[in-house]
């Protein structure tokens, strides 16, 4: 082969290997690439690294003891439980929103896909307080709901709302620009064939959008079941009771707990892993059924 | 011919015509679950520091303790985006436009601080930079303290920011047609002058959204910043740390305000964003 090249190409046999102009001089190529992954070993793999060997440290019967602890259990159970409630509950809006934006012309709708992307922009120690300016006790609603012996702050509901809030526009932003880059001329063809609306919907738009909504929903799981901030102000931090998992690995650190604190902090790393890896998996993949630099947060 | 009533009819209604149905329902789902859960309670917080005025914020901003946290907070964090920017800009490039074995994993790997809890990443910085972490104990041998000050903070930031600068540069530098680099080297230009003069100029819009973004978030930021930053009082508070500590001394007003300063930075960060991607598509024609 090569040597053939040489043969037709007899410029080549000067014995200097011409670089390409759009290439770079190899000594810049190895600077960037030394810095980039002395960067990225130093900012994300040691931290991501730390976590292991911290809950190992002592031993893997210690790290397994982490979990049996009854506070532990809760607050696994009550971050699956939140994640539960406000993954579906987004998932809805999500497809609600990009049915209406996308398939649909109307005035106004950059401003609502700007609405939508808001909660992106807020702060989560501001996406909590707002909800207790609502319904805490000095809140709007806060009288009306002691009276009817309800409790939305330090509490489940709370812990439930901010979420939702922070997790919003996760599956909205991916299906949005998906679905708008894939037109209606399918649906009008289910349409006119006679299939009712619902028919259209799960026989030709969602097999369409399935990955996106995959990819859109998994970001959703992952910050859902990550949440710290806006958690942390409307939860009250009650042991057993309004922990979710970030929660009790804050108060286990605080409290020198090292080995507890990473063994709880494990379960989170692996869930982060596990969604870079289905994410990584689906943009290669499933490229072309994803939207563009859509779900990039 | 269109009848001139039916043409009326046309221009008064909100949304075009067409035959695929559904659209009161989730239209008006999407606004109701939207208003709900985002802007009623976005609205009484801008209700509740209207009660305020002016004169009120300025004077919580003002009180020494707030003062100096919010310094702190937009400072460190620009900063930070800088340095994403510088970083996340190599690293854009070195992924985008070089083959090197690990460079899949290292992709992927750009993705992390979004999808680490921050408390996660909040106490396994502050265990990296302690005095006696990986890095914080050889660092202290050099008289670096990085845990518990200042720098501490712009760790956080630079871990939880560089993702927004390098996929944002990203997808751009992909773009980038080689004929115009190949153009600029056959009329004689230098590899340096190509990237600064030809490969850079497109590059500066998507650049500045990232750093805007990366700042944004900075400024946000709680969970990864505070257990590295040890919260100093004056030092190394952060203004989100200090709404959670009004809140806890029922000093609704103080976080109100804290919360609305916050908030009107992060509209402000918003609308420049805005305005230089719609810059970039006049000048550029792309995002």
């Amino acid at each position: 082969m090569s040597e053939i090249a040489v043969e037709s190409f007899p410029r080549i046999r000067t014995g200097a290997k011409v670089r390409p102009v759009t290439q770079d001089a190899p000594v810049t190529r190895y600077l960037l690439i030394a810095t980039t992954l002395v960067f990225s070993l130093t900012f994300l793999f040691a931290p991501l690294a730390l976590v292991f060997v911290e809950a190992a440290a002592k031993g893997f019967s210690v790290f397994l003891e982490a979990f049996s602890e009854p506070d532990a259990i809760a607050a696994i159970k009550l971050t699956l439980l939140v994640a539960a409630i406000a993954v579906p509950a987004n998932l809805v809006f999500g497809l609600a929103a990009a049915w209406s934006i996308a398939k649909f012309s109307f005035p106004g709708k950059s401003l609502l896909i700007t609405l939508i992307d808001l909660p992106f922009s807020v702060s989560p120690v501001v996406s909590g307080l707002v909800y207790v300016l609502v319904f805490g006790a000095q809140g709007l609603f806060g009288k009306w709901l002691s009276a009817h012996g309800t409790q939305v702050i330090f509490a489940v509901p709370g812990i439930v709302l901010a979420t939702i809030f922070v997790t919003f526009p996760f599956v909205a932003r991916e299906l949005i620009p998906l679905m708008q880059e894939q037109g209606t001329v399918e649906e009008e063809a289910a349409l006119t064939l006679g299939a009712s609306g619902f028919t259209t919907f799960v026989t030709v738009t969602l097999p369409n959008i399935k990955w996106g909504l995959l990819y859109g929903v998994l970001l959703c799981n992952a910050r859902a079941m990550g949440e710290f901030g806006a958690v942390s102000v409307v939860s009250g931090h009650i042991r057993g009771l309004t922990n979710t998992i970030p929660l009790q690995v804050e108060i286990l650190y605080n409290e020198y707990n090292t080995v507890a604190a990473f063994a709880l902090s494990v379960l989170l790393a692996s869930l982060a892993l596990v969604t870079l890896g289905i994410k990584s998996f689906l943009e290669w993949r499933h490229a072309d059924a994803l939207a563009a630099g859509g779900g990039r947060h | 011919m269109t009848s001139p009533t039916l043409a009326g009819r046309h221009a008064r209604r909100f949304k075009a015509p067409s035959v695929i149905p559904g659209f009161g329902v989730t239209f008006g789902y999407t606004l109701l679950y939207l208003g709900l859960v985002v802007l009623f309670p976005l609205a009484t917080l801008v209700w509740r520091s209207s009660g305020l005025g002016l004169s009120g914020l300025y004077q919580i901003a003002l009180e020494p303790r707030v003062a100096a946290s919010l310094q702190t907070t937009f400072a460190v964090s620009f900063l930070a985006a800088g340095i994403d920017l510088f970083f996340g800009l190599i690293a854009a490039w070195t992924l985008t436009r070089y083959q090197f074995p690990g460079r899949r994993l290292l992709d992927a790997f750009v993705d992390l601080p979004f999808a680490l809890p921050t408390a996660v990443a909040g106490i396994s910085l502050a265990a990296l930079y302690a005095p006696n972490g990986w890095f914080g104990a050889p660092l202290a041998d050099l008289g670096v303290k990085i845990a518990f000050t200042r720098w501490g903070i712009l760790v956080a930031l630079v871990f939880i920011g560089l993702p927004f600068v390098v996929r944002t540069v990203q997808p751009i530098i992909a773009e980038l047609e080689t004929e115009l680099e190949e153009a600029s080297a056959t009329l004689g230009a230098s590899r340096l002058q190509t990237v600064v003069r030809v490969l850079l100029p497109p590059l500066v819009p998507a650049l500045l959204t990232g750093f805007a973004l990366a700042f944004a978030r900075g400024v946000g930021e709680y969970g990864s910043v505070i257990f590295i930053s040890g919260n100093i009082a004056y030092v190394s508070e952060i203004a989100p740390l200090l709404i959670i500590e009004k809140l806890e001394q029922y000093d609704y007003a103080g976080a109100t305000g804290i919360a609305t300063i916050m908030l009107a930075i992060s509209f402000v960060a918003l609308l420049v964003i805005n305005l230089i991607q719609a810059w970039s598509r006049k000048r550029f024609g792309h995002v």
